[in-house]
């Protein structure tokens, strides 16, 4: 290209010293550079606009937060080939889950939670982090009650399919402690006399496995498992359980406190907060139990 | 000696001297050796025998052996994220086997795109389409750096989301979904809009596996090349056919190996010869007839 610069000169001094040559050169190279950076513009944005995780989706057992496990999963499938159950999905393109990347669905196929682990096994780049060695460590989600007006333990009914499924629980030859669900007791209002047994999920335990949520016997289930993120509050740190303070230092952190007795409830252990007009006749349980009130009239 | 006549097909000479089935030798080769892997990678979902597991990102051979792409491996590290011990062995696996090998052989002996932009190219000739809209070659390279500029910046492996290759082969076995489109797509560009469009001038994993085999030992020459007739079949074929030249003509180089690493080493200018004059040989290899 020199070479061509003395007889560009003579030609037309003033005007260019940029000969054909190099102008096509050049304008190649821009037009390669250009396309090139556009299409890399194009694939960049895509990238980023389609790295939302639907909530639904939940990533194996010890995958990374989302932000780094995209940034370290080569959407090979190595956990998906090695998943006994075979619940684990690579997502295809045009599926709102990132493309390539492993999910899996609790209503549909929850984790089973292998002790092993076999889905982290093979993944080579640590995607799926190699130090949960425990799945009771996993927290691919939490479940949470979502539905309250559906559930039918608060319509009063007992049910337990998602505390009997839940895996994460002590297990001896003749007893079990279920430890991520349990079954709280509370009175049922309505009847007035019956208890209700509300599924009440422990966030400290919940490894997100889903199984509750494939269990629940409604046609679209009370019982999900969520993100933490969407599924946890967080406080500030500076609300202190004094029932937990006294715990800790062996006495209330404020001095004692004045407790002043409830009418109503004078002799009565605490926890008892059953009101009544006259003291509790001897009559035969079985008579009055399911009957209504105002059959006593 | 001859020019070329419109009427006759791409490598009638070569049929007629050497026979179809050599005259077809590297292409049969290649598509074995394409749907081989494919297949390798099929038996363990068919029959659970798991010879090579994963795709073609990543894989585990016979259980002990990692693969990983070194140009996923490399975006992987433009995102900032330091990859477990796996997955660095199985890039360097791959990178030195292409290095030595010639890198753009995964082109075409690996990459399960290669059989939809050839077809597409078939498509042009069977159909005598002329339209040619090709951006620069050079676009691949920028693209290429530029996907791992966009790593960095979005910290995703930002191509893995849209990489034919990628689709393709994970579609194979995991799910296509519309990845079908895309590469249906790919197919028509290829066909209608540009020749060679995909392959041989925007792919940037193509265009990373050349800068790859740069020195690469495994290579086509043209030692008998005062035979040439210039019937220009192989130009016709070439996925690459700016790599000829210098070699076949002795523009601006003596040696008569195709030293451009932008040659995918298909072997299809050695089929297509009626008179022989290619070869597949060694980097170093200066036999020449002239």
């Amino acid at each position: 290209m020199n070479a061509e610069k003395p007889a560009e000169r003579t030609r037309s001094p003033e005007k260019t010293t940029v000969s054909p040559g190099r102008r096509k050169f050049l304008s190649g190279m821009a037009g390669a550079a250009g396309g090139g950076c556009l299409m890399a513009m194009g694939v960049g944005i895509y990238s980023r606009q389609a790295s939302a995780l639907p909530a639904l989706a939940l990533r194996p057992p010890g995958a990374l937060p989302e932000p780094e496990f995209l940034a370290a999963c080569t959407r090979c499938g190595l956990c998906v080939r090695d998943c006994p159950p075979g619940i684990l999905k690579l997502a295809a393109p045009g599926n709102l889950i990132p493309t390539g990347t492993p999910y899996f669905t609790a209503r549909t196929g929850p984790c089973v939670m292998c002790e092993n682990i076999p889905c982290i096994k093979n993944c080579p780049t640590g995607a799926l982090d190699p130090k949960l060695t425990d799945i009771n460590d996993a927290r691919m989600g939490l479940a949470v009650l979502i539905d309250q007006e559906t559930c039918i333990a608060f319509l009063g009914l007992r049910c337990e399919a998602c505390y009997n499924i839940c895996p994460v629980a002590i297990k001896t030859d003749n007893d079990i402690t279920h430890r991520a669900i349990s079954l709280e007791k509370r009175h049922n209002p309505r009847s007035d006399r019956h208890a209700m047994l509300l599924p009440t999920v422990h966030s400290e335990y919940c490894t997100g496995c889903g199984l509750c949520e494939k269990a629940c016997i409604l046609k679209e289930s009370a019982i999900r498992v969520l993100p933490p993120k969407l599924a946890q509050g967080k406080g500030d740190g500076h609300y202190l359980k004094g029932w937990e303070e006294r715990e800790k230092h062996g006495r209330s952190l404020i001095g004692d406190q004045l407790e002043l007795p409830v009418r109503g409830l004078e002799n009565k252990p605490l926890g008892d907060v059953r009101v009544y007009d006259e003291p509790p006749s001897n009559t035969d349980p079985a008579d009055t139990h399911g009957s209504d009130p105002e059959d006593k009239q | 000696m001859s020019t070329r006549d419109p009427n006759k097909r791409l490598g009638q000479d070569a049929i007629a001297n050497k026979g179809w089935l050599v005259a077809n030798k590297w292409l049969l080769l290649r598509r074995v050796s394409q749907l081989g892997i494919l297949a390798l990678f099929m038996v363990g979902s068919w029959f659970g025998v798991w010879i090579i597991k994963g795709n073609l990102t990543s894989s585990l051979v016979l259980g002990v052996v990692p693969l990983t792409d070194p140009y996923a491996f490399l975006q992987m590290l433009a995102t900032g994220f330091l990859p477990a011990k796996t997955a660095i062995i199985g890039a360097l696996i791959v990178a030195l086997f292409y290095l030595l090998i010639g890198g753009r052989v995964f082109c075409s002996w690996v990459c399960p795109v290669n059989m939809i932009t050839d077809a597409a190219a078939w498509t042009r000739r069977r159909f005598n389409i002329k339209s040619n809209h090709a951006p620069s070659a050079n676009t691949r390279y920028w693209f290429m750096v530029g996907t791992f500029v966009a790593s960095a910046l979005t910290g995703t492996l930002a191509m893995e989301w849209v990489n034919p290759v990628s689709i393709a082969h994970r579609g194979l076995f995991f799910g296509m979904g519309a990845g079908l489109w895309f590469l249906a797509a790919l197919f028509i560009y290829d066909s209608f809009v540009a020749t060679r469009g995909w392959c041989g001038h925007l792919c940037p994993m193509g265009a990373f596996y050349s800068l790859l085999g740069k020195a690469a030992l495994l290579r086509v020459a043209a030692p008998r090349r005062d035979a040439c007739d210039d019937c220009m079949d192989c130009f016709g074929i070439c996925p690459e056919p700016q790599v000829i030249r210098p070699a076949l003509k002795k523009a601006g180089q003596d040696s008569p190996v195709i030293l451009d690493s932008r040659c995918t080493t298909c072997g299809r200018c050695i089929d297509v010869c009626g008179k022989q004059v290619f070869r597949l040989t060694h980097r170093f290899d200066q036999r020449s007839s002239s």
